[in-house]
């Protein structure tokens, strides 16, 4: 069987390995017969979806490039890509708690942790024992990441954090957190480092859940750290690196997220298509007016463009080489078409996009977030911009 | 955050962010009913329009008690007949400061007085209207209009509701679906088929206003929208209603072309409601960016964010001339279907670009908080590029026109 890793020394393939296959029928199978079933009463109730994350970790899906001394599936960016798009044509919640333990939990311990910090943590990550999240983003402080307000200092044994944290997806439902703090704001980003907190750490508390337009399933809430104590070895990385794994967490982040703008998208298309080949007007299926055809193949085009760039950046990371730039182009495009996609289905079925009967009202919600975590369509453009201009 | 709204309804005419053009667009009496608009929205309508949403509560008190004695519930009518004796583009506006405080208010007022009344005052006999048009233009009770069918959407030549002769009457069978207003309205205008046009075999299509007392009528199924849930859609059902053939609007046969007429109207008030929730996105985008909130500190340079404005506000700026200029062609009863049909597909797209951008800007700090009021408008505005016809149907209805006017150039 050859991995994606053997077949690059060529150049990119267009084509899945027989393993990557396998995982796609697999996970398509479970997403279809399992998640979106249960998609629009979670979007509904706003409930963390404890079911469809303790079934997904059963699957493998919660460690899929893991290694596999470490309990997880061994595989690699590619798969995790396939992965989460898959889950995120059935439901973008369960998507995007997936994203985050893959991607933003799982991927900082293996590259920054200590050899205790994974063995301890991993394998429990990877069979779902563990739910993770992550914590950057701080009220006054979103794209502009280095203004961040939370407080670290040292004493004993011991770091005490203080401050807020908003915006933290899985957090109703997780059990593990990675939490950025400064040791001092004037630092800028020299002065931050990161944690692993885990929820009984005295001073630890989750605040506010957030009600929101979309992903609204995904556990998102503000959390509290007053006077919080984290043992000296829950240090993640060096103190003063934190910035340094941020940002690579981010580039990481964007494949998931990108995966997970290509999975609504092609939800918009695959319902769209049907509807229209079935909705009548003027005698004819609407499917085979021009107006409608032009809404289908710029979804088509854009889903298929948006999937090479991804593929692209997670073979270029595979390779061991720079994907920051590629990534951010990935996810950019993938969220601009999702949202365009989003539009366009709720418009192909008209008065009945419009209601809750049908599901393209919330892939138009669920899209827009698409746009704005992990770095905003304008923070994409920034990254990108600096890697023209200054080509490494 | 009503702060934002209080400052952007109350600043003066000249410093408001629409920019100069009104004021030579508008006289002095419109000037003044805009600015009597802007304080009762923001008394009577910012305080409680989030609520009243998220609830999905139609505001039935805030129409009986509050604005039918303003008059704001029939204010392109005569006040002999109830109404409160202003124009189509006052009309216009009123829909527009409406639905930038609230999307719901400005849909709920735009289809009980343009498809409610409209049709009935326009073509409905003396004694009907004397009957209906005063209650329903004083705000007393509220009107509705049917014309989409489960298999007539944009083909909506293809009714299925028939109207059977029957001695003086006829009677009425069929479905109608997306009935804005009709689980709170005491009437609904509605067509059905009373024949088949021996030539052509086409359905004879008939208009008729339909007491929602009537035996036989139902209203059913509440539908559970995307946004604008503060305002009732519903499906009327009709099963062997049978009305006066007094209640036939215009004669037999006329109906299609009554209600084209009607939609004419009807895309002046949706192409008023997207001015409106644009309106509400920009001015959540200029507080936003006055208050220099996150971005601006240290990563942005502003100029994207200073163009985003620039883009937005012009885009409204022309979408709001080209709306007051097809008001004033209505008001001068001139021909108008394809200014119409610009002026609602501009204006709705305008208004979409302009929400999905805003909540870009604004980002975390607001924007993807279900109740930010940008967040509710970028909601509420989807509905504008599908009602009164899709923005797909507008451009055919344009292109016909065009196709049309310049044949009679060549015949000429």
């Amino acid at each position: 069987m050859m991995t994606l890793s053997e077949t690059a020394v060529a150049g990119p393939s267009f084509e899945l390995t027989e393993e990557q296959r396998m995982l796609q029928d697999m996970v398509r199978d479970f997403a279809t017969s399992t998640l979106a079933p249960r998609a629009a009463a979670y979007d509904r109730s706003c409930e963390f979806p404890h079911d469809n994350v303790k079934e997904m970790a059963e699957l493998g899906l919660l460690g899929v490039t893991v290694p596999d001394t470490y309990g997880g599936a061994g595989m690699d960016t590619l798969a995790y890509t396939i992965v989460i798009e898959e889950i995120a044509k059935a439901c973008a919640s369960t998507a995007v708690i997936a994203a985050v333990q893959n991607s933003l939990v799982n991927f900082p311990l293996m590259k920054f942790g200590t050899e205790e910090q994974k063995k301890k943590y991993l394998p429990k990550l990877a069979s779902g024992e563990l739910i993770g999240a992550y914590s950057l983003t701080e009220p006054g402080s979103g794209s502009d990441a280095v203004a961040m307000q939370t407080r670290v200092r040292k004493e004993g044994n011991k770091y005490i954090l203080n401050g807020t944290k908003v915006f933290v997806t899985n957090a109703t439902g997780a059990e593990l957190f990675i939490v950025y703090a400064t040791l001092d704001p004037e630092l800028k980003s020299k002065g931050v480092c990161a944690f692993i907190i885990e929820k009984n750490y005295p001073g630890f508390s989750v605040g506010r859940h957030e009600e929101m337009m979309g992903v609204r399933a995904s556990g998102t809430s503000e959390l509290i750290l007053d006077n919080c104590e984290v043992p000296l070895e829950n240090l993640l990385g060096t103190e003063g690196e934190g910035f340094k794994i941020a940002l690579a967490t981010l580039d990481v982040g964007r494949l998931g997220i990108a995966a997970q703008a290509i999975g609504i998208a092609q939800a918009c298309l695959d319902y769209s298509l049907g509807y229209a080949q079935e909705r009548k007007q003027f005698g004819k299926a609407i499917a085979t007016f021009q107006l409608i055809q032009n809404k289908l193949v710029e979804m088509a085009v854009n889903i298929d463009a948006a999937r090479m760039l991804l593929w692209r950046a997670a073979w270029l990371r595979e390779r061991g080489q720079n994907f920051t730039k590629e990534a951010s182009m990935a996810k950019l495009f993938a969220s601009e078409t999702a949202m365009k996609a989003g539009i366009e289905a709720v418009q192909v079925l008209g008065g009945y996009g419009y209601t809750k009967d049908y599901p393209v009202e919330r892939y138009f919600r669920d899209a827009k977030i698409t746009q704005i975590y992990e770095g905003t369509a304008e923070v994409q453009k920034i990254v990108i911009a600096r890697h023209l201009t200054n080509p490494a | 955050m009503p702060d934002i709204l209080q400052k952007a309804i109350t600043q003066p005419p000249e410093a408001s962010p629409e920019g100069g053009h009104t004021q030579v667009l508008l006289d002095a009496e419109h000037l003044a009913f805009r600015a009597e608009l802007r304080a009762f929205v923001l008394r009577e309508v910012v305080p409680i329009a989030e609520d009243y949403e998220r609830a999905e509560r139609f505001p039935s008190d805030l129409l009986k008690e509050k604005m039918a004695p303003q008059g704001y519930l029939g204010i392109p009518y005569p006040k002999e007949w109830g109404g409160r004796g202003l124009d189509y583009l006052a009309y216009a506006m009123a829909v527009e400061e409406f639905s930038r405080a609230w999307g719901s208010l400005g849909i709920i007022v735009a289809a009980h007085t343009t498809l409610g009344i409209g049709p009935l005052y326009n073509f409905g006999s003396e004694s009907l209207k004397k009957a209906w048009v005063p209650r329903l233009a004083q705000g007393e009770i509220i009107g509705s209009y049917g014309l989409t069918e489960p298999q007539a959407g944009s083909d909506s030549g293809a009714t299925h509701t028939t109207a059977r002769r029957d001695g003086d009457g006829y009677i009425l069978n069929g479905t109608k679906v997306f009935c804005t207003n009709a689980t709170h309205a005491a009437s609904t205008t509605l067509t059905a088929v009373t024949g088949k046009d021996a030539e052509s075999g086409r359905s004879r299509i008939s208009a008729f206003f339909v007491p929602r007392d009537t035996p036989g009528v139902m209203v059913t199924k509440h539908e559970d929208k995307l946004g604008l849930r503060g305002s009732d859609t519903s499906t009327v059902i009709l099963e062997d209603a049978r009305v006066s053939e007094h209640n036939m609007l215009g004669r037999e046969g006329e109906g299609f072309k009554i209600f084209m007429q009607t939609l004419d109207n009807g895309r002046i008030s949706i192409g008023a409601m997207a001015l409106g929730l644009a309106q509400c996105a920009l001015d959540e985008g200029l507080a936003y960016a006055h208050n220099g909130l996150g971005l601006f500190k240290s990563l942005f340079a502003e100029q994207e964010t200073l163009a985003l404005l620039a883009d937005i506000a012009t885009d409204i700026s022309a979408a709001r001339m080209m709306l007051y200029g097809v008001a004033k062609l209505k008001d001068a009863a001139l021909p108008h279907t394809q200014e119409a049909a610009m002026a609602k597909f501009f204006a709705s797209e305008v208004a979409r670009r302009a929400t999905d951008r805003v909540l870009n800007l604004l980002g975390r700090d607001g924007g993807i908080r279900h109740d930010c009021p940008a967040s509710r408008a970028f909601r509420d505005v989807k509905l504008c590029t599908i009602g009164e016809g899709t923005s797909e149907v507008q451009r055919l209805v344009i292109s016909r026109e065009l196709l049309r006017n310049y044949a009679k150039g060549e015949n000429k």
